[in-house]
């Protein structure tokens, strides 16, 4: 099925130098024995320096193989990316050489995950984990990466950093060991951090310890953030711009505020109203009927539709295109504009 | 079908009434001769009522102990000192026929619907054992159509009697998980972060499910999670649990508009709310540290390492969970009082 082309993202405008990363039509399948799992179905989002945009999703929404692919960190086989383009400072990542891939990668694009203790080496001192990038890549002596290592650690707030280094993973607790992998990725400086989730393994006064400090870092770092996540209470404190993403596709973007205060995509009020609030204390949650949809069956037309209360027969037959609706946002549905007005009500 | 017997069942009775309950898993040290070096204090003297008909909130951070006291409601862990008392009985010296009975009577649905259902049996067996072990519970042949019944109350289709766990989605198979606790028409149900591990529209179904349960048999619900939102939508009281000890228990208004515990009071403004703009005015506490290990908990309130409030008599004198001056509720602080909005 051959789609129209997918008009780029338009939440603003293309600055004359062109995005600092700009993911286009971006198609990844997965190619298993049971079938083939369209997991991303032309995403399409940018990213500005200094600039922070939110990924959400639920499971299987494609929000974190679209980060991998980012990083060129997919597991090939199984999958696959079928088209598209990955642009960074204007070059296509998608056709550079492994080599060119790994000078961008913690150099340029650095990544953070949701399991710390899975994504650090257990065998290792951290201080020597995190001046592992620092002799491997700027070929620094021992001793120097020993020292920014531990000013690293510094800078993610881990106390009595110096006397740390020699401390192995599992000697930190939860939020510490976020921080350490904090600190891994910003030895090279990178201009643009991607957090995988990055609070959801952690507790509640610590991820706010946590978001607080990528917000800090952000700001002091000029650096640009991608931040991955399932929470929509956690995006609301920290993301300037959000795409809400739907079975591989991104069903809705704006800015911050105006989506929370109308969404204009069924899907995006539905996740909204199921939510129950700790601050508003209602009646029987509204919930979203049904489950998403088996990848490898996406339904025809809008892949929403069988879970819709708004879907009429144009939404089984029609893919929705990105409805431009003013002040930058976008909503991937044929009745975007009844959806927010309904919601602005 | 023989309802739990039972001749009064006024709602707001006490119905399991735990006191001072206690559970050290000791550190053990050498290979040939081993020698306790300590113990975890995982629940180390709780107390509080569960009154029938009511949902009661068990919330707290990881290590808190509340998943253990779940596991001890359900005996299956056994408590180094403590009483529960469920009809009357003492649960934890109940055994043979007697602690069958009060095992049919207070069932647990557990957090991982993943690992808790076995992917060799079918949907129908999984259902169905609880019949298997309480025979008493389901007269003579009619188990298949008791476990469709279940299924069609937790709204899933009854024909699927024959499927197996792996071809349900997450929130199905907690769905199963709820049908498995109710086989056997439990007056208590224990849920162990039922929801935590759902995604969020799923969660809703979920919540309503447990909701609508509630009211149609009449269940009371242990309700353990990490997630506050989810627990003021479903509890009726909450207790908040710190380092093995309620720190802080009441009514679901009581603790969520007036709590007067420092630590409840930062766990609530700590929580994100999905709101750019009421967010902007919230006044929110930043705890700093982590969670002591509770292998070495500190002296006193449990608390005082991390609060802001913290005296001198903080370290010396351990502060009970008795009603304070601040508000009519049990606040185990010195310095309770109600945070001014």
């Amino acid at each position: 099925m051959t789609q129209p082309t997918v008009v780029p993202t338009p939440a603003s405008p293309t600055p004359p130098g062109g995005h600092l990363l700009e993911v286009r039509d971006l198609h990844v399948e997965f190619r298993t024995r049971e079938g083939v799992a369209k997991v991303i179905n032309g995403v399409s989002y940018h990213l500005d320096p200094g600039e922070s945009l939110a990924v959400l999703g639920e499971s299987g929404s494609g929000k974190s193989v679209t980060a991998q692919a980012i990083m060129g960190i997919l597991d090939t086989p199984p999958a696959h990316v079928r088209s598209g383009q990955i642009l960074y400072r204007g070059r296509d990542l998608l056709t550079q050489s492994e080599e060119q891939r790994r000078q961008v990668r913690g150099k340029e694009i650095a990544m953070i995950f949701q399991d710390a203790l899975s994504a650090l080496n257990p065998v290792f001192p951290v201080g020597w984990q995190i001046g592992e990038t620092l002799r491997q890549r700027e070929g620094m002596s021992r001793a120097d990466a020993r020292r920014r290592a531990a000013e690293l650690m510094d800078l993610v707030k881990i106390p009595a950093a110096a006397k740390r280094l020699g401390d192995y993973p599992h000697q930190f607790s939860g939020g510490m060991r976020q921080r350490v992998m904090i600190a891994v990725a910003l030895a090279l400086n990178p201009k643009v951090l991607i957090a995988d989730e990055p609070t959801t393994a952690l507790d509640v006064t610590v991820q706010a310890q946590i978001m607080d400090l990528l917000a800090e870092l952000r700001r002091d770092l000029d650096m640009a953030m991608i931040l991955i996540t399932h929470d929509l209470g956690v995006v609301a404190g920290v993301a300037d711009r959000i795409a809400v993403m739907y079975a591989g596709r991104i069903v809705e973007h704006a800015d911050v505020r105006p989506l929370y205060r109308a969404p204009a995509h069924p899907y995006t009020k539905g996740l909204l109203e199921s939510i129950p609030r700790l601050d508003v204390r209602g009646q029987a949650l509204s919930t979203i009927k049904g489950l998403p949809p088996n990848l490898m069956r996406i339904p025809s037309g809008c892949p929403f539709h069988p879970r819709c209360p708004y879907a009429q027969q144009v939404c089984v037959d029609e893919v929705p295109h990105d409805l431009v609706l003013g002040d930058g946002r976008t909503s991937a549905c044929h009745f975007a504009q009844e959806v927010r007005d309904d919601s602005a009500r | 079908m023989t309802a739990p017997a039972s001749p009064t069942k006024v709602r707001g009775e006490t119905i399991l009434s735990v006191d001072n309950l206690v559970k050290h898993f000791p550190i053990t040290q050498g290979v040939l001769f081993r020698k306790q070096t300590g113990a975890v204090k995982a629940v180390d003297g709780v107390s509080f009522e569960l009154r029938r008909g009511e949902t009661l909130g068990v919330v707290g951070e990881s290590g808190c102990g509340k998943s253990t006291l779940a596991r001890l409601l359900m005996r299956l862990e056994t408590p180094t000192a403590g009483r529960a008392r469920l009809e009357g009985r003492d649960l934890f010296k109940a055994s043979g026929s007697e602690l069958r009975r009060l095992r049919r009577n207070m069932q647990m649905v557990m957090q991982d619907p993943y690992t808790s259902l076995n992917p060799r049996m079918t949907v129908g067996d999984i259902i169905g054992e609880p019949f298997d072990i309480h025979p008493e519970a389901a007269p003579k042949g009619s188990k298949r159509r008791r476990v469709q019944e279940l299924l069609d109350v937790v709204g899933l289709n009854p024909e699927h009697v024959n499927r197996y766990p792996h071809q349900f989605s997450g929130g199905q198979r907690q769905r199963i998980g709820i049908a498995r606790a109710l086989a056997l028409r439990p007056e208590i149900i224990v849920c162990d972060e039922p929801v935590s591990a759902l995604d969020v529209s799923i969660q809703a179904q979920v919540i309503n499910l447990l909701e609508q349960l509630q009211d149609e048999f009449g269940l009371s619900y242990i309700f353990i999670a990490h997630d506050l939102s989810v627990v003021r939508h479903i509890s009726d009281r909450v207790a908040v649990m710190y380092l093995g000890k309620i720190v802080e228990i009441g009514t679901e208004q009581e603790i969520y508009e007036r709590a007067t515990h420092p630590y409840t009071q930062a766990l609530l403004s700590a929580v994100p709310v999905p709101d750019p703009e009421a967010r902007a005015d919230r006044n929110i506490i930043r705890l700093t540290g982590d969670v002591p290990s509770p292998a070495d908990p500190p002296s006193g309130c449990r608390f005082r390492t991390r609060c802001w409030k913290a005296q001198e008599v903080c370290a010396t004198q351990e502060p009970h969970a008795v009603l304070r001056a601040a508000d009519p509720h049990p606040s185990a602080c010195h310095f309770a009082e109600v945070r001014p909005a």
